[in-house]
């Protein structure tokens, strides 16, 4: 297709080669994870039964219409996600896809303890590389860590980082405290250093309430004040200067929603031009500092007309390498094919597809070179 | 070099005219309130002071970059913070800038955020005579807003229904920080005597409720908290809209104070898009989200968004309403907005004036 | 552009600003440590009157946490919306390409050249063993 062209192919052709960067895999149940346990923790989860605590988290109920597409459930009540199969039936293959990344969102992850959390984290992750890196060579995967553990979490991303399939550390958008909070600094630091964006996912750990005003009633006002939340962590990051400090670190926003970022730019930036003697690490206008560093996958699209959307979010951020494909499987955010909107130019719809992609997470590029040699 | 030159918005005008919805009187001492008061809550205030949830009790939890949050200019020679001088306010704002009615906006003591209700209670109403009796009365320009103390619905309601018919009383004021999402049913009361006596709710930023400001902790800069301001906005219209107020009460006005505009189209969407997915969840809400907000919600113009070009601002009014702004100045307050420069885009005579006065007028019921 | 007398050292002392009307101009003097600057009395931004301002130094990092501070009382910060300006060139502290505020070449000079020129302040007399505050506009 020329450049230029519009790209109203319908189908699922039409992403052939994407790179999915919002894969879910579910942990069926913990009885997965106990091959990776040490002896005390085996006993722990026999003494303590925690193999029958659902650890489903209260950002993604298990059977709410956004957790799973009517078409993507699986058989017999299994957990929406758990199957390989029906993830590479659904998307993988159908989109032709050239790599997912995996971010697994389980109870591991927000436990209280640190060592507890950070111990199931560990099998997480070594469960993820057994039954699906090993298994498909299209997947990578996030590093599951518990973020309020700071010491235990470093470790983690020590232990995987020489596994190139790991591409990515993983965080939830509301964790205990504020994301550029200069505890949580070492696992920034070590993932500017090994080439690892952080990919800020929706969803709290519910230390708080997840508004300023308070618990909501309903679920769907939860869902929907994650935006604001990626607004608050985002404005932390900045504020408190991780991207002044690591310079190399990129950050992934993942399921944000996307047409926020607008507002929050000029926000941040008329804000920043007042007050900017409070962190004068802030050297330059927050939009860029968003523009060089922070990516953002691109469902859902919070907006009527997506396309439209998308071209005035590049209008607006002055960039059309902001923003990554994802499915989000299996949540629920589109239905068919949809996952991107008509009325994208080809090429920026390639760029949407994989080179933004490719261009935000560097060991994908080493693993694609690989791929060409061998092919 | 190129200058920047000072670019008016749109085409001069001879005579400024506005209505501006936010102005914040002040009190020169707090004794101010003494005569509306009673002394059980005169000793009260000497011994105990503020009881609020956060570290102090009378300062902000974040300190400003600007003292008392205020424009330097706006402290009167006489002595006394910015805002409690009618005689500067006057030189300096209402007749320079054509104010024909300003809607004030009160913010001393928190009295909704006081732990102690009654104590909240008997600030309100202290703090309602007090706007009329050292503002409304003295200054014609000038209209009160009826404060509340909303954890004591009981007692907000009786303050609404006193303050009804009273015409010093353009609306009910409350602050975003309530102790649980203003949507939620404790406080539908409160709406029914909004509807009840024709008053709209002003939802102007403030307040404390001992959540951090943050879903995932406190912001630790100023830079940051202000940006809060924001999603907490955000935050309090999604619980409005999905517990099903504007549905219930469907005369209800609700005006967005200080929140900022640029949130607002991408909000909507959202919340459409996703009340479309989970709409099981509140079978209550009968039309999607943007519809109540297009037909009961307005918002407050400062601080004006001020985005890359002029017509990214164009197409933000033009996605929110241009008949849902309403022209404020935040006046005393640092961030104020001045309204010859204030919109930076060429708008059209009709444009300013219904955005400076003309909205205001209708929504206000003001002659 | 008309050279104009608009104030004798004296008036100014360091650490000090006055406004000046000069052809319907209202532009701010001030006297950093001895020398001495002219701007525009407006800010670029929303119009406020900068010479109501707070005058601060210039705050820098070299990483988080660390504050280094020079340039006492060589910025001015807007009264309003607190944005920074250079005293020295107008320039804006975050913006100072594109937002600016009016400079103005100023000189110190005596009495006695201004006596002996063509000048002649407007508005009061010049005296031989003075120094005058003279701007360009």
């Amino acid at each position: 297709m020329a450049d230029g062209e519009m790209a109203n192919a319908k189908g699922p052709g039409r992403y052939a080669g994407a790179i999915d960067c919002d894969l879910h895999p579910a942990v069926p149940g913990m009885n997965v994870l106990l091959p990776y346990l040490d002896e005390y923790w085996r006993e722990m989860v026999s003494v303590r039964a925690l193999d029958r605590l659902n650890l489903a988290l209260t950002s993604y109920p298990q059977n709410a219409p956004l957790s799973c597409r009517p078409d993507w459930k699986l058989a017999d009540g299994e957990k929406p996600g758990a199957s390989l199969q029906a993830m590479q039936e659904h998307v993988l293959d159908r989109y032709q896809q050239r790599f997912g990344i995996l971010n697994c969102l389980y109870g591991a992850q927000v436990m209280h303890s640190g060592d507890m959390a950070a111990v199931f984290c560990r099998a997480t992750n070594d469960w993820i590389r057994d039954e699906w890196l090993s298994r498909d060579p299209r997947l990578r995967a996030s590093i599951v860590i518990a973020a309020h553990s700071t010491e235990h979490a470093v470790a983690e991303i020590e232990r995987r980082a020489d596994d190139m399939r790991f591409v990515q550390v993983l965080m939830l958008v509301s964790g205990e405290v504020t994301l550029g909070r200069r505890q949580l600094w070492p696992i920034y630091r070590l993932a500017e250093k090994h080439g690892l964006p952080v990919g800020i996912h929706a969803g709290s750990a519910y230390r708080y309430a997840p508004t300023a005003v308070g618990w909501p009633s309903y679920f769907v006002e939860d869902y929907v004040s994650q935006s604001a939340a990626f607004e608050n962590q985002l404005q932390s990051m900045i504020s408190e200067g991780v991207f002044a400090k690591f310079p190399g670190l990129k950050v992934v926003a993942i399921e944000s929603g996307l047409t926020w970022l607008s507002g929050f730019a000029w926000r941040a930036d008329k804000t920043w031009k007042g007050v900017r003697a409070e962190v004068p690490w802030v050297t330059r206008a927050p939009s860029e500092i968003v523009r060089e560093h922070v990516r953002f996958t691109v469902q859902p699209i919070d907006a009527t007309d997506e396309a439209a959307a998308i071209l005035r979010l590049i209008d607006h951020l002055r960039s059309d390498e902001l923003f990554l494909f994802s499915t989000d499987y299996p949540h629920w955010q589109f239905d068919g094919d949809a996952a991107l909107p008509d009325g994208l130019s080809a090429s920026l719809l390639r760029k949407i597809v994989s080179d933004n992609a490719l261009a935000t997470y560097p060991r994908l590029v080493k693993a694609d070179r690989a791929m060409e040699i061998a092919v | 070099m190129s200058i920047v030159e000072l670019e008016r918005s749109g085409a001069a005008r001879s005579r400024l005219r506005i209505i501006d919805c936010d102005i914040h009187p002040a009190m020169t001492s707090w004794t101010e309130v003494h005569p509306y008061l009673a002394k059980q809550w005169i000793d009260h205030l000497s011994v105990y002071g503020s009881h609020l949830r956060h570290a102090f009790s009378e300062a902000l939890s974040h300190p400003r970059m600007s003292p008392d949050a205020a424009r330097v200019d706006a402290y009167p020679e006489e002595g006394g913070p910015p805002g409690s001088s009618l005689e500067l306010m006057r030189t300096q704002h209402l007749d320079p800038n054509g104010v024909e009615t300003g809607m004030l906006i009160p913010l001393r003591w928190n009295p909704g955020s006081q732990r102690n209700l009654d104590f909240g209670v008997a600030l309100t109403q202290a703090m309602n005579t007090w706007q009329v009796e050292r503002w409304v009365k003295n200054e014609p320009r000038l209209r009160a807003s009826v404060l509340i103390a909303q954890e004591d619905t009981g007692a907000s309601v009786a303050e609404i229904d006193a303050r009804a018919g009273d015409p010093n009383f353009t609306q009910i004021l409350v602050l975003p920080k309530t102790d649980e999402p203003f949507g939620r049913r404790r406080y539908w009361p409160i709406f029914e005597a909004a509807v009840r006596s024709n008053l709209p709710i002003a939802i102007h930023v403030g307040g404390t409720n001992g959540h951090p400001s943050t879903g995932g902790g406190w912001a630790s800069y100023y830079m940051e908290e202000h940006n809060t301001v924001a999603e907490t906005m955000q935050a309090i219209l999604t619980s409005l809209v999905f517990e099903g107020v504007f549905e219930r009460f469907p005369q209800l006005r609700v005006v967005i104070m200080e929140g900022g505009l640029g949130w607002i189209p991408s909000l909507t969407a959202r919340m459409d898009k996703h009340w479309s997915r989970l709409r099981s969840e509140v079978p209550h809400l009968k039309r999607p989200p943007s519809e109540y907000i297009r037909e009961q919600v307005w918002f407050t113009t400062q601080p004006m968004e001020e985005p890359g070009t002029a017509a990214q601002l164009i197409d933000l009014f033009d996605r929110i309403g241009w008949d849902r702004l309403l022209f404020s100045t935040d006046y005393p307050h640092w961030d104020f907005d001045d309204p010859r420069y204030a919109f930076r885009a060429n708008l059209s005579e009709a444009q300013r004036d219904q955005l400076l006065y003309g909205n205001a007028q209708a929504f206000y019921g003001l002659p | 552009m008309a050279r104009h007398v608009v104030a004798t050292v004296d008036d100014i002392p360091a650490g000090q600003r006055m406004l000046v009307k000069v052809g319907g101009r209202e532009i701010g003097i001030f006297n950093i440590g001895g020398e001495f600057f002219a701007v525009s009395n407006r800010c670029p931004h929303e119009g406020a009157s900068l010479c109501k301002g707070r005058i601060v130094g210039l705050v820098e990092s070299s990483e988080p946490g660390s504050y280094q501070f020079s340039r006492r009382g060589e910025l001015l910060r807007c009264p309003w919306h607190g944005w920074e300006f250079d005293l020295r060139t107008g320039k804006s502290w975050c913006e100072p390409d594109r937002t600016k505020v009016r400079s103005y070449d100023l000189k110190v000079e005596p009495g006695g050249a201004l006596v002996e020129g063509e000048l002649q302040a407007e508005t009061f007399p010049v005296v031989i063993e003075k120094q005058y505050v003279v701007i360009e506009v």
